[in-house]
């Protein structure tokens, strides 16, 4: 990895990890909330970025993973007569052992084509589980409903604020870690020789199938966390996270950040988050969508720098 | 039966409508390559297109010509400037990068058009009913499936009997070769995503006068498209016809249908709230069996070849 990767990622935790005392003494709570929506979309975006960057899978359905982990929160806390079900300690497992689950199979279906093909299927079970979702009339159905119980380890609670703000940069401080050592495993060096040559790795003797289902599984879970986590900062249970737009938005932001590499996703959803933010308010005096800036940019960053940010910032020497 | 039979005719044009929207779309793919999501806002242009310039020019007919050839126009430019730079980059940068476009034309239309819903009417010499097989149809559904199929019609002979649709078909069978031989493949190029833009502009102007014009109309339909192109096989003309009508067909009949049946099977409010969901999931269910058994397509080409028949 190089230097200048490793600035910028150590500047934005930086970054991140101050405004947690500055946005409490300054009185900038919204400060906070732009950080934690930041953190969050990295978090699904490092799980996206071991399928689609490290394997080289075009993968397009991973907002159905987010978006299990949020009806994982939404349903427990709706059913929840007492606190227990709304505990943290059986939120996260649950939401990552269902939304691996549900990753792995949907692989291990959609692994038997490739190419567009690939890309189309992935997407096609996504929006089989959107409009699943959409059908959950007791949990809000199209509209979505209010969550009313937030997660809690104990009394620790992670409705938004300043104690699920610092959890969560942990969670994307932890999520960073695991995807630095399962990329440096026998694992992850299958998953990337596999992307580089196929036929080679099956040559060696390499079951590349099963390691690419593990991986769909591992990204999914990590998605289904994240999920947690967004429930958790929206409040509120919606479909929306499973809708294609936000698969690709996922992708968007690995590829702007630089798919394939550690802090990309990172990057990317910054960048992301970001340029909402900055470009709305620059733009408000015309009453202009950032979509306007932001569509023709993406345009020029596949154009002219296809590594992404990370790219920009020199070649990796390896991820 | 006369209720079933109205669907099966709607399904039918709806299918039509996919067809051409898909058929630029496995055209595009099929020959240079490319995932092209902005397929959907060539679409959305068409439609808001048709609805400026019948206002416009008062007629119908004349301001369906006149869509037709600005989107053409936008096609053309769209391929000159920033489109001939995807070719050949992989697929997920091709998707980032025309993802950006949707983005960009979506405000477009918004700031052009007005954030509000626009709706034309079909012109007064279709707007009423007509009688198929014993039961009244609107007469605009009907120029709307006979137009499809007509354009249908035309892109096959184009295609296997025309000059061009020979070098179309030599080039998407072997680029190299047929650059090597002397084919303008830039030009040929331009001419297919033209030929894309026209098609899906069409489809556009023909579902104007059927629906809502609205912005973000291109993406829902797109996704359709795409379902369309990877059932048929990627780059076959033939197959996104047989997709496309099965899709209209599953999609419109199974929405109609599939509900009553659930209710009629398993009374009570589960039935109620799963019947519309699973309706919705038809054609992605259908999409992804035909794809667990046949990776490639219900028409695969082989080795992006055989463009045409």
């Amino acid at each position: 990895m190089n230097r200048g990767v490793l600035l910028l990622a150590a500047a934005l935790f930086v970054l991140m990890v101050a405004a947690a005392p500055a946005a409490l003494l300054l009185g900038m709570p919204y400060l906070l909330s732009l950080f934690q929506k930041l953190a969050i979309l990295a978090i699904a975006a490092a799980g996206l970025n071991l399928v689609l960057g490290y394997a080289g899978l075009p993968a397009f359905g991973h907002g159905a993973f987010v978006g299990i982990g949020s009806y994982t929160v939404g349903i427990l806390a709706a059913e929840a007569a007492d606190g227990a079900l709304a505990s943290a300690w059986l939120q996260f497992p649950l939401a990552a052992l269902v939304a691996g689950l549900a990753a792995a199979l949907i692989g291990a279906i959609s692994l038997r084509t490739r190419g567009v093909a690939f890309l189309m299927i992935t997407l096609a079970f996504g929006q089989m589980l959107y409009f699943g979702a959409v059908a959950l009339e007791r949990y809000g159905g199209d509209d979505g409903m209010i969550i009313v119980r937030a997660s809690a380890f104990g009394d620790f609670t992670l409705a938004r604020g300043f104690g699920s703000y610092v959890f969560t940069l942990a969670v994307l401080a932890v999520v960073l870690l695991l995807m630095y050592r399962v990329t440096r495993s026998p694992f992850g060096f299958v998953l990337r020789g596999a992307a580089a040559n196929e036929r080679r790795m099956l040559a060696v003797g390499v079951a590349v199938p099963s390691y690419r289902v593990g991986a769909f599984a591992l990204s999914g879970a990590i998605c289904g966390v994240a999920g947690v986590l967004w429930a958790n900062y929206t409040a509120f249970l919606s479909p929306a996270p499973l809708a294609w737009t936000w698969s690709v938005q996922l992708a968007v932001m690995v590829l702007l950040g630089g798919a394939g590499t550690l802090f990309g996703p990172l990057f990317g959803a910054a960048a992301f988050v970001l340029l909402e933010e900055v470009l709305t308010g620059a733009l408000q005096p015309w009453r202009l969508d950032w979509h306007i800036v932001f569509g023709p940019l993406l345009l020029l960053v596949v154009l002219a720098a296809p590594g992404g940010i990370a790219g920009l910032l020199g070649r990796p020497q390896h991820g | 039966m006369t209720l079933f039979l109205e669907q099966v005719l709607n399904g039918l044009q709806f299918g039509v409508l996919l067809f051409l929207l898909s058929a630029g779309l496995t055209l595009v793919f099929g020959i240079m390559g490319l995932v092209n999501l902005a397929h959907g806002s060539l679409y959305m242009l068409g439609a808001y297109f048709a609805v400026t310039f019948v206002a416009w020019t008062e007629s119908f007919l004349l301001g369906s010509i006149a869509a037709l050839l600005s989107t053409v126009i936008v096609g053309i430019l769209l391929e000159r400037s920033v489109v001939r730079g995807l070719y050949d980059r992989p697929h997920l940068e091709q998707v980032l990068g025309t993802f950006g476009l949707i983005l960009f034309f979506n405000e477009l239309a918004r700031l052009a058009f007005g954030p509000a819903g626009l709706s034309l009417s079909p012109p007064p010499w279709l707007a009423g009913q007509i009688n198929v097989l014993g039961i009244p149809y609107p007469s605009y559904r009907l120029v709307v499936l006979v137009a499809g199929i007509l354009a249908a019609a035309a892109m096959y002979v184009m295609i296997a009997r025309t000059r061009a649709g020979m070098l179309l078909r030599a080039a998407a069978a072997n680029r190299g070769m047929a650059e090597a031989l002397g084919v303008n493949v830039r030009l040929l190029f331009l001419a297919v995503f033209a030929l894309g833009a026209a098609l899906s502009g069409l489809a556009g102007i023909l579902a104007a006068p059927l629906l809502t014009v609205r912005v973000g109309m291109g993406e829902e339909v797109l996704l359709l498209a795409f379902v369309v192109v990877v059932i048929g096989g990627i780059g076959s003309i033939r197959g996104a016809f047989v997709a496309a009508v099965l899709i209209g067909l599953i999609d419109t009949v199974g929405r109609a249908y599939l509900p009553g049946l659930l209710r009629a099977a398993f009374a009570g409010p589960v039935a109620d709230a799963v019947g519309p969901a699973l309706a919705s999931m038809l054609i992605y269910v259908a999409l992804a069996v035909v794809l667990v058994l046949r990776p490639r397509g219900l028409f695969p080409t082989a080795a992006r070849t055989d463009v045409a028949a």
